[in-house]
């Protein structure tokens, strides 16, 4: 079995058939006609042209999406492009050279910026070149738009014209050496529903032609040596992952519910403004915890105000109006950030992180807070503070809130003037005095991740402790029970965003407990909706009941496991 | 010359689609156009440009068109940032 990224979710069984480019080669010479040197060019972009629409639309006539390759046509037709090539070819550069110049050179510019998207566009940039290079010399690609049935195509990187061309009917698997979950061959992997793995390192050479395999789309696997037993096993897998695609895909669009009709919110995690589509795509009806670290980590010096609010308003301007939790940074931990000079701990989770480290570096802290304030005027904004212990954090956290819009009221800068500042409930700590952070807090979000660690005094990535790791057990459902109690005593709102909030065996006891907010994956939006309709309220009572009289984990697990 | 600043609103700002829409519509006119955001001047006609110039959801962008059409330019660029470069 060959381990890489899973990119696109489903099962494919097939044969391997492995797609090696010719090279592209060819001699600078020196060009003394160079109106007949750019007439060829421009023969070449006119073929280019005509075959990317074509493909286009081919693709269109199979219900995907022609939009990259015309993506490529207007990116190749801009004038300033071909005036830059021109330009080359008028100084006695060859054709060739003056495309491979031009396109070289905004793949540079393109992949030095921060943004995702405009680095994928450097992979588009690339596939043009080659594709206008190989007109110019005549080279023809291997024909991939006839395949065998149940192909599992092997490739370096998936190009968008290779997609467009490739016999999609009979692709069942996608395997490349390259790329990662926001690389282009992942996108349109999972834009053509094809299970797909990448970044499998040598898979050109380690897998050989012909041989059966089997993708594994969602654990990032490919096998190698099936026999009847492994076949029938993946194939119940495929089965029960066509079923599952499809009936969570009759929950895009609706309202979120149980099955008696009380609505829940179900909102989405995410680590940074990037993830704005991905957001949007998961069918999300809000941000439920939007982490802030990224903007702090991989660099120098501290993010200005500008800057922040810069990323927190993108956020708030693209949920146009739907809620928006912003966590202050949490730092420390296992979150190190070099230039913030913190000392080595003997026990970081217990030591100087999060809402600590920010109340004792209150500039700083001040500016993050500005931000968020100012962005709130964009959208419909909240704070979370993480890691409260006492009731005095949340205090001079407010305080601080109050007196940022005090500065805001007289520079004149608008800001959401009832915006929502709420905990993070991680620890025993604040669990045991949920009581009491509820008459300061306008909202509660349960962290399960760190909660169960500090309810189990035990650390996950510990091998040897790891088992009494569960959000399952007695003690952690105790406390989560206990949290959302409080919140519901004091009328406020109380949500979870940990993993333990997509969790099919967790969500009917947050479901009897009161949970009023699910902030999940944007992945796992779809299926959370789905299980929640499915869920009665007044069952789950039952349930709930049943496994908080149980004594043991293991009973509990059992038992949810079972429903 | 005349000039506006207004805000991107789009979900993705000025990526692949909006972007080639927004620089096919100005290439109709004859004015120079630019967009400055960031520190940054972009050919408003580019579409590779713009696209370098990664402008993003909540961006401020100024628009200044120059020429004969430039009053009409700026009233089509603007409108349509402002609507969302047909994403919104």
């Amino acid at each position: 079995m060959l381990k890489g990224i899973g990119a696109s979710d489903g099962i494919g069984i097939g044969r391997a058939l492995k797609l090696v480019e010719k090279p592209i080669v060819y001699e600078e010479i020196a060009v003394t006609d160079t109106e007949a040197e750019k007439q060829r060019l421009a023969d070449a972009v006119q073929a280019f042209c005509r075959r990317s629409e074509a493909r286009a639309k081919q693709m269109d006539e199979t219900g995907a999406d022609g939009a990259i390759l015309r993506g490529h046509i207007a990116m190749l037709s801009d004038p300033y492009m071909l005036s830059q090539m021109n330009e080359l070819i008028d100084g006695g550069t060859c054709a060739e050279k003056a495309v491979e110049t031009v396109c070289d050179m905004f793949i540079a510019v393109f992949s030095m910026t921060d943004d995702e998207l405009t680095r994928q566009r450097a992979a588009d940039v690339g596939d043009i070149k080659k594709q206008v290079q190989k007109l110019l010399l005549g080279i023809e690609d291997v024909d991939i738009s006839r395949l065998p049935p149940n192909t599992v195509l092997i490739v370096d990187e998936l190009t968008p014209s290779m997609t467009a061309e490739m016999d999609k009917a009979h692709v069942v698997g996608i395997v490349t050496e390259r790329g990662g979950r926001t690389s282009h061959s992942a996108i349109i992997s999972r834009a053509l529903k094809i299970p797909a793995v990448l970044s499998v390192e040598n898979a050109l050479t380690l897998l050989p032609a012909e041989m059966e395999l089997i993708v594994d789309g969602h654990a990032g696997e490919v096998y190698t040596d099936i026999d009847d037993q492994l076949r029938e096993q993946f194939l119940e897998v495929q089965k029960r992952f066509a079923e599952k695609v499809a009936l969570e895909e009759k929950h895009r669009g609706r309202p979120t519910a149980t099955k008696n009709g009380i609505p829940k919110k179900l909102y989405a995690n995410i680590g940074s403004h990037k993830d704005l589509d991905a957001v949007l795509a998961g069918d999300a009806e809000g941000i439920g915890l939007f982490r802030t670290e990224f903007l702090f980590m991989d660099r120098n010096a501290l993010p200005t105000e500008e800057e922040q609010f810069e990323a927190y308003k993108a956020i708030a301007v693209g949920m146009r109006g739907k809620e928006v939790i912003i966590r202050t940074l949490d730092v420390g931990g296992d979150k190190d950030i070099p230039y913030l000079n913190l000392k080595k701990e003997e026990n970081p989770f217990m030591g100087f992180r999060a809402v600590r480290y920010c109340l004792a570096n209150r500039d700083a802290y001040k500016a993050q807070l500005r931000a968020i304030l100012r962005a709130s005027a964009y959208g419909d904004v909240a704070v979370m503070v993480p890691l409260v212990t006492r009731v005095e954090e949340i205090i001079e956290v407010r305080g601080m809130v109050e007196e940022l819009k005090g500065e805001l009221d007289i520079q004149n800068i608008p800001y959401k003037k009832d915006i929502k500042v709420g905990v993070m409930v991680e620890t025993p700590a604040a669990c045991l005095i949920a009581d009491l952070l509820a008459a300061h807090a306008d909202f509660f979000s349960i962290g399960t991740n760190d909660l169960t660690g500090y309810v189990m005094a035990a650390d996950r990535g510990n091998a040897d402790v790891s088992y009494l790791y569960s959000t399952l057990d007695p003690a952690v459902l105790r406390a989560i029970k206990y949290i959302i109690t409080s919140a519901r005593k004091r009328g406020i709102p109380c949500g979870m965003c940990g993993e333990a909030a997509a969790d099919p065996r967790m969500i009917p006891l947050l479901v009897s407990f009161g949970l009023e907010e699910f902030s999940v994956n944007p992945s796992s939006v779809l299926s959370v909706r789905c299980a929640l309709s499915e869920l009665d309220s007044v069952a789950c009572d039952a349930i709930a009941e049943k496994a908080l009289s149980m004594e043991t984990e293991k009973e509990v697990s059992a038992y949810l496991g079972t429903l | 010359m005349v000039t506006k600043t207004v805000t991107v609103i789009n979900a993705q700002g000025f990526h692949m689609r909006p972007a080639t829409v927004f620089a096919g519509e100005m290439g109709k006119f004859s004015s120079k156009i630019t967009l400055e955001t960031n520190g940054k001047t972009v050919d408003a006609k580019s579409l590779m440009n713009i696209i370098a110039a990664c402008i993003k959801c909540g961006a401020e962008v100024k628009v200044s068109c120059e020429g004969e059409d430039e009053a009409a330019a700026l009233a089509k660029a603007v409108e349509m940032i402002e609507s969302g470069l047909g994403e919104a």
